[in-house]
């Protein structure tokens, strides 16, 4: 894994490129009207076009690099060492051990096991984000297939792979079993394609395995669901980490009470929602060890009052004295929630985010803990729920509010109040993610000044073009704001009412910006000039249902090839303008999803757009619905 | 917490508390249940729970923390909604909506299993009524009724004979009530707590679910039950 990006005692980053550490820069200085393909995270660069004539090849023996560019591990520090000289090129290849692919289509698999011949680790990366809201048809693509078959041979001591956003079939899992013997650590995030039979194969073919962490993957339901957990070794495994709390079908839990009493090095479990609270007590009492426990449904087998009391749970919370990170309660009854306050002064993450509290239920838990690092929670607590969290989590780094009611017309139950209310008490906030109906100017400019280490800034106000609930004025002034102040933001996503002048402050002062999130904002083209010629580090452009023409992406063209992606659907695009990117720059792959109509018949509007630079070239795996241009 | 909800109902008068005020802080999530249950009036203007919001989330949803929004009754009808937006991830949503009816079918479950001897998988709900000055009592299934105008016309009819003018007056919303004449009677409720509540209040299936008795008695002997009923449920689910 990226390593800045994981941390030990928080729920997962999902394999997210946004941490506050890493400002290791790689980017590309003057000459930005050059293609610059070594900018970003992309595993194949190309080979220095310019440097083997002019400097005398560098003195140092070839191992005596190698054993120090051990010692570099981010892959943009990489990527510069490796266009310094031939040799260097080779040994950075020698040495590489992690391979991070941030767009599976950036590079054909087999020329990426070419280069790197010694990896022991492969990240992978699919489709854009905005798949995530049903934006991508169906069979768009994102096979892991073409991938594990061109690493299977070239890397038959592979330990690790991590998948974001692919489709994993059950056959790509038994090809994962069968290919790397000593196979130890596979993690799945927002996946698709498998089933519990492929989980089976896993558990029964990988007998070192040391983590399987499947997190809010869209697993198959068959009709008979298999019963994976009885395929593990038989005798004492190697097991860590077990996360499985995405696969929905019920399984054997004495098998997983046994898997459990034999995994002595256990550390993190997350189970299901079949769990009741009698059944995680007897895991618990397995398993004292743990540090991550995700504690399944959180509420008695049998209706109330005839089941386990509160007290009878309390005690296996009091006996795991490791717990740092806390998350499940996916059918909680609010009863039970006073068994886990032996762990809360402990606790560094807490995920109640599938967990309909209210304030009341939630303030006597947050008040315990003093030591929260990352939160993740219901906006069912309100405003005064979050005044609770200000007033307790003074080391508060992360903050994610989801609502309960993701519809636009929802009441929404935090606001503007609970933003001030946490940038007043968690000062050291890095990263939030904020889901409202009614916000105001005022309270983000407050958390741009009380919180100026924000990396990331995501806001999202569900009515589409809402201004401020007080002054009625556009939210440019707050955004500007955060951009201006909050100086470590590399991460954006923006909502409310918005005019260009938006714009026109995140590309003055957002240099460090490496995602932007877009919808139903700007006025103009001008919006997306700003952009493109303001934020130097830009990265990925998500935008939607925002008024762009082909002038605005057009501005863009400068600096693509810059930029891992660019996503833009329902703005105001034609295929004329998407034909004339695609033909004018020959390394990005322009993939164009039309208008739907009735009538089948080809229109110019271009629904959504997706365009890439890439060293593979279009791909052969696109369905009819998707136009390569 | 800002924007302090000011509780007309709480103040001291003669009479059932009413006023228009109230409607408005009331309907937010369509919790318009106060009708007019003067049998001789139509519904009139009063609007009952608005049944038009299907997400599960409108059943188990709380009061927002914070009422200082202004906000009047959404407009009639909403906008078509933009396919993934709000962007929260379908696995959540899923997840989500899966979670909500699950816990409302096994709340509903359990809430009619105290309810009467007669609950079943059929999920009767029968309590026992009574009205003062009546020689015995009845019994109802609140599962046979949708509203409270339902459940007011059953009741009239099975006590019609008792009451001099043959009204039973329940909560009223948005009107002044004048003073209570001996001949009117108050539909109360004995409720989970123990306490005794006005009728009409709240949600109907709020109701149903904490309703344990239900008593019939002399307005003159009502003054003073509303306002409990609107504290006790303000902060509640």
């Amino acid at each position: 894994m990226s390593g800045a990006a994981e941390e030990a005692d928080s729920p997962p980053t999902h394999m997210s490129e946004d941490s506050p550490g890493s400002s290791s820069s790689g980017g590309s200085g003057g000459g930005r009207r050059t293609p610059d393909l070594r900018g970003g995270d992309n595993g194949g660069g190309p080979r220095a076009s310019s440097s083997s004539s002019s400097a005398p090849p560098d003195q140092v023996l070839d191992n005596v690099l190698e054993s120090v560019l051990e010692f570099l591990t981010a892959a943009r520090d990489r990527n510069a060492a490796s266009l310094v000289c031939r040799s260097w090129y080779r040994a950075e290849a020698q040495t590489r051990r992690e391979l991070f692919i941030g767009n599976c289509y950036a590079v054909d698999p087999r020329r990426a096991v070419a280069r790197f011949r010694a990896v022991a680790a492969v990240v992978l990366k699919g489709k854009p984000r905005f798949a995530d809201f049903s934006l991508l048809p169906d069979g768009w693509g994102a096979n892991v297939k073409p991938w594990l078959e061109a690493l299977g041979p070239a890397y038959p001591c592979l330990e690790r792979i991590c998948l974001k956003r692919m489709t994993v079939t059950d056959d790509d899992l038994g090809l994962v079993a069968r290919s790397f013997p000593g196979f130890q650590e596979l993690s799945l995030v927002c996946c698709d394609g498998f089933s519990t039979l492929g989980l089976a194969v896993i558990a029964e073919g990988c007998r070192h395995l040391r983590v399987l962490d499947l997190i809010e993957d869209y697993v198959d339901q068959e009709d008979e669901a298999v019963d994976w957990i009885s395929k593990f070794p038989v005798s004492n495994t190697s097991l860590e980490s077990l996360m499985f709390d995405c696969v929905g079908a019920p399984f054997n839990f004495e098998a997983l009470e046994a898997l459990v009493a034999r995994s002595p090095s256990l550390r993190r479990l997350r189970v299901n929602h079949h769990v009741s609270v009698e059944q995680l007590r007897r895991l618990m009492a397995r398993a004292p060890q743990l540090t991550h426990l995700g504690t399944g449904a959180f509420r008695p087998e049998a209706p109330q009052g005839e089941g386990m009391s509160v007290s009878e749970l309390a005690p296996s919370f009091a006996a795991s004295t490791s717990i740092v990170c806390l998350s499940g309660f996916q059918e909680v009854n609010p009863e039970y929630l006073p068994a886990i306050y032996p762990v809360c002064g402990n606790l560094t993450s807490l995920n109640v985010s599938f967990a309909s509290l209210t304030a009341e239920d939630l303030t006597p838990v947050i008040r315990q803990c003093h030591k929260l690092q990352t939160f993740w929670v219901l906006d069912t607590v309100g405003d005064e729920g979050l005044r609770a969290v200000a007033e307790t989590c003074s080391d508060l780094r992360e903050l994610r509010v989801f609502p309960l009611d993701a519809t636009e017309d929802s009441d929404g139950s935090v606001s503007d109040v609970g933003l001030q209310a946490i940038s007043e008490g968690c000062r050291k906030l890095e990263s939030i993610l904020y889901f409202c109906q009614r916000m105001t100017n005022a309270a983000v400019v407050a958390m741009s000044n009380n919180c100026p280490d924000l990396v990331v800034f995501r806001l999202c106000i569900m009515g589409r073009h809402r201004p401020d609930r007080i002054t009625g004025e556009p939210m440019d002034d707050g955004f500007g704001a955060i951009v201006k102040n909050c100086k470590k933001l590399t991460r954006l996503s923006v909502s409310g009412l918005l005019t260009d002048k938006a714009f026109a402050y995140i590309g003055q002062y957002g240099k460090l910006i490496k995602t932007l999130s877009l919808a139903f904002s700007g006025n103009s083209d001008l919006s997306l000039q700003f952009l493109f010629e303001g934020c130097t580090r830009l990265q990925k452009l998500e935008v939607r249902d925002s008024p762009f023409s082909d002038r605005g992406l057009l501005c863009g063209l400068d600096y693509f090839y810059n930029m891992r992606f660019l996503w833009m659907n329902s703005c105001r695009l034609t295929m004329r303008g998407c034909r004339e990117v695609a033909q004018r720059m020959p390394n990005l792959v322009v993939e164009v999803m039309e208008e739907q109509n009735e009538d089948k018949v080809e229109t110019e509007t271009v629904d959504k757009l997706y365009l890439y630079r890439s060293l593979a070239g279009p791909r052969g795996d696109a369905p009819p619905l998707v136009k390569i241009l | 917490m800002a924007g302090a909800d000011v509780d007309v109902g709480t103040e001291l008068r003669l009479g059932l508390p009413g006023g228009g005020a109230e409607a408005a802080k009331a309907g937010k999530r369509g919790y318009e249940d106060t009708i007019d249950l003067k049998l001789t009036l139509p519904t009139g203007g009063m609007q009952e729970d608005s049944a038009g919001k299907p997400e599960p989330a409108a059943d188990k949803a709380k009061r927002p923390a914070e009422a200082a929004a202004a906000d009047p009754e959404k407009p009639p009808a909403p906008k078509a909604q933009a396919v993934g937006w709000p962007p929260v991830r379908s696995y959540r949503r899923n997840a989500m909506t899966v979670q909500s009816v699950k816990i409302k079918k096994e709340e509903e479950t359990e809430k009619q299993q105290p309810a009467g001897a007669a609950a079943g998988a059929n999920g009767s709900n029968f309590v026992k009524v009574s009205m003062d000055g009546a020689p015995y009592l009845r019994k109802v299934d609140l599962k046979m009724y949708n509203t409270y105008k339902d459940l007011s016309i059953a009741l009239q009819k099975m006590f019609s004979t008792f009451t001099a003018t043959g009204k039973i007056r329940h909560r009223n919303e948005g009107k002044m009530v004048e003073a209570v004449n001996g001949s009117d009677v108050v539909t109360t409720y004995e409720d989970k707590d123990g306490d005794w509540m006005l009728v009409g209040d709240v949600p109907w299936e709020m109701f149903v679910a904490s309703c344990k008795r239900l008593r019939i008695m002399k307005g003159s002997e009502a003054i003073g039950l509303a306002p409990r009923a609107k504290d006790k449920y303000k902060n509640k689910s």
